[in-house]
């Protein structure tokens, strides 16, 4: 997983509420039992004319320059809400976004985004819509600087805005560790708590 | 201070704190379907990670599998069997339990769980799938989860978690005849917002919710998810220790010790929610959703809000965009809107008490003309048993089609779906755009509420029909 600390992008303002993991990734475009070659499902009822051409729908805002290339999504409250399907967020990273902005997540894919190196970002409504404001006005050159180290988006050179992460969330995006390695090193208190929880409750044994 | 059902469960399956709020969390069962779990029994394998208690891990073949009758392997959605041949060669050697198509206990996830007493009070449950929260009706922890976050289960039987804030729901009053638990969760997620319930497991309590029978309750915590909320639970009461006695996975010569165990578990009187919500059910009438969201929902005795009336200017929006895709203009009435189609099935309302409520409308009458409608039961157990009671026989004669056990129409998965702009009530738990394929106009309702439309061919009420239950 790539770890991240600061980069510089273009953002898409993609203002809509509640856009679910359906929406992100149709669930017909999830062809093979993979994490890979999804990015061009990504919102494809949206992107594209019609999903068998694939002909690009050109009133999409990640078809029109210089989204094309965003790094960044701006987007409405409950994004990611729906479906658990881990192939949105996959979807996403494989396109090329790095981080989302929105007022708030659907829980799974919060944390979907934590585990595949993308960066969830909570913002009040006001401050997207006027994030929004500034990238319309010259997309190419308005980009967000995104720094996770000290929890901050800045744009228009003075205006800064920062965010809320929990601390472990932060560092797994920083160091890009990988979890199940880690746990398993707790193995031996987590058999001990195992062999207790047994005991006391004997009718969980599954056979 | 007292403590929540909720956090007496969390606190028995604490490994450990992480600091950062972050505890290491025992996960008891894990269920998989082909759809997600293959990936992540596949990812593990690429990875040589052993899965650390297969005897603890089920999975089932639900998703991508047809329902036509004589099904097998082969699927209308292209490279589904795939899906079916992976999860089937991943679990083969283990000690997984598996569901297999031509299993007589295959069925969605979330309806062979209670079935087969998979799910049960006080344990640690999850699934990579966002309905996982219907389990919570049995007092069970359970909740849904990613791939990623589904392997670490798999390969520790842990997760590392923030414990949600508390949400109580108090659904108090009397449910008026005629109206359901979906009736009730439509109505709350209507009032509150589809993310009404954002970062909170709830408690469902009040004295609806112990009148509920226990497949009414699963209905009600299967659609928490649409409320925003991590997950939702009802606490165990005799009811659900009945429901659990002689299940294929519920414990046997322990019987007694687990009910004694579960008799117990509940919320302190004086356990400190985070927030609180009370509704009264009296004034509840049956539910449709006219949009795109489950919040977009209404009383089918009511009409469409008004654009205006919608103050926040994204919502508006929303709107707007949801009644172009639907069809439907602002301000008009819901009831009476013509349909196309019908389909009663998901995890949902999909067990056989839905098909009851469903076929008891449907008896010596059929569909309108020109109205296609399926029934898809949500376990090959529901439909033995609905066959066993003559359900099938009223569901044909009525003219609805009768199918194999599986998620079906409830998405499309690139097989099945009823077409473009094609209007569907249906019994399911999305009414996203595209969900139940390109274009296809999705009302979510009750069992009785589709039975009901199906027969007048128009949205409507059973009731406003003429039928009692
Ligand atoms: S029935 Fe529908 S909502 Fe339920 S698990 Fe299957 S696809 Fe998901």
């Amino acid at each position: 997983m790539k770890s991240f600390k600061t980069f510089s992008g273009i953002a898409a303002p993609l203002i809509r509420v509640n856009i679910d993991t359906d929406a992100i990734i149709p669930s017909r475009e999830i062809k093979t039992v993979s994490k890979k070659g999804l990015s061009g499902g990504l919102f494809a009822e949206w992107r594209y004319l019609s999903l068998e051409s694939r002909k690009e729908n050109p009133d999409f805002i990640l078809n029109q320059d210089p989204f094309k290339k965003a790094s960044i999504l701006v987007t409405g409250n409950n994004f990611g809400c729906g479906s658990s399907r881990e192939h949105a967020v996959w979807a996403l990273s494989e396109w090329g976004i790095r981080a989302i902005i929105a007022p708030s997540y659907g829980s799974i894919f919060y944390s979907n985004c934590i585990k595949n190196g993308i960066l969830p970002i909570v913002m009040d409504g006001r401050v997207i819509s006027s994030m929004s404001e500034f990238i319309k006005d010259n997309p190419e050159e308005n980009r967000l600087t995104v720094n996770l180290i000290k929890n901050e988006v800045s744009y228009s050179n003075e205006v800064i805005e920062t965010f809320v992460i929990q601390k472990q969330d932060k560092e797994f995006l920083i160091n890009g560790l990988d979890q199940i390695e880690q746990t398993l090193q707790k193995n031996s208190i987590i058999s001990e708590f195992e062999t207790l929880h047994k005991k006391t409750n004997p009718w969980l044994n599954a056979s | 201070m007292g403590s929540t059902l909720f956090e007496k469960i969390w606190d028995q399956h604490s490994i450990c704190d992480l600091g950062d709020g972050n505890e290491l969390i025992y996960i008891d069962r894990i269920f998989l379907h082909e759809r997600t779990g293959s990936i992540a029994l596949k990812s593990l394998e690429e990875r040589k990670v052993p899965i650390r208690n297969p005897n603890q891990v089920f999975a089932t073949i639900d998703h991508i599998v047809d329902t036509f009758p004589g099904r097998g392997d082969k699927t209308l959605m292209p490279s589904g069997s795939d899906f079916i041949r992976s999860l089937r060669a991943s679990v083969k050697g283990t000690k997984i339990h598996f569901f297999d198509i031509d299993d007589p206990n295959q069925g969605i996830v979330h309806v062979v769980s209670p079935e087969q007493g998979i799910a049960l009070p006080g344990i640690t449950y999850i699934c990579p799938d966002s309905h996982t929260c219907s389990l919570g009706a049995l007092g069970t922890l359970a909740w849904g989860v990613g791939s990623t976050e589904c392997e670490h289960a798999l390969a520790t039987n842990t997760l590392i978690k923030k414990k949600p804030k508390l949400m109580k729901i108090m659904v108090d009053g009397i449910l008026p005849l005629g109206v359901t638990s979906k009736d009730i969760i439509l109505h709350l997620i209507s009032q509150h917002g589809a993310d009404g319930a954002k970062d909170h497991a709830i408690e469902f309590m009040g004295s609806v919710v112990e009148n509920l029978e226990i497949e009414s309750r699963l209905t009600l915590c299967n659609m928490a998810v649409e409320f925003g909320a991590t997950t939702g639970i009802i606490a165990p009461d005799n009811k659900t220790i009945s429901y659990l006695e002689g299940k294929a996975f519920s414990p046997e010569e322990d019987f007694n010790k687990a009910k004694h165990y579960w008799s117990e578990l509940k919320t302190d009187q004086d356990a400190i929610f985070d927030k609180t919500i009370t509704i009264d059910c009296s004034n509840i009438t049956p539910y449709v959703t006219w949009g795109t969201n489950p919040q977009q929902a209404i009383p089918i005795s009511h009409s469409i809000p008004f654009v205006d009336q919608i103050k926040n200017k994204n919502e508006k929006e929303s709107m707007i965009r949801a009644l172009e895709y639907m069809g439907l203009e602002q301000g008009q009435s819901i009831n009476n809107q013509k349909i196309d189609a019908a389909f009663i099935g998901s995890c949902t309302n999909s067990r056989i008490s839905d098909l009851r409520s469903a076929a008891k409308i449907l008896k010596d009458k059929k569909i309108a003309d020109n109205i296609r409608a399926i029934c898809v039961p949500g376990s090959s157990q529901v439909k033995k048993q609905a066959e066993e009671e003559g359900l099938d026989r009223i569901f044909k004669s009525a003219g609805f089609e009768w199918r194999e056990s599986g998620c079906s129409m409830c998405f499309f998965a690139g097989g099945e779906s009823f077409g473009e702009n094609q209007r569907v009530i249906s019994t399911t738990n999305r009414n996203f755009e595209n969900r139940q394929g390109k274009s296809t106009r999705t009302h979510l309702a009750s069992p009785m509420t589709v039975a009901a439309s199906a027969i007048a061919g128009k949205i409507s009420d059973a009731k406003s029909i003429g039928i009692e239950q």
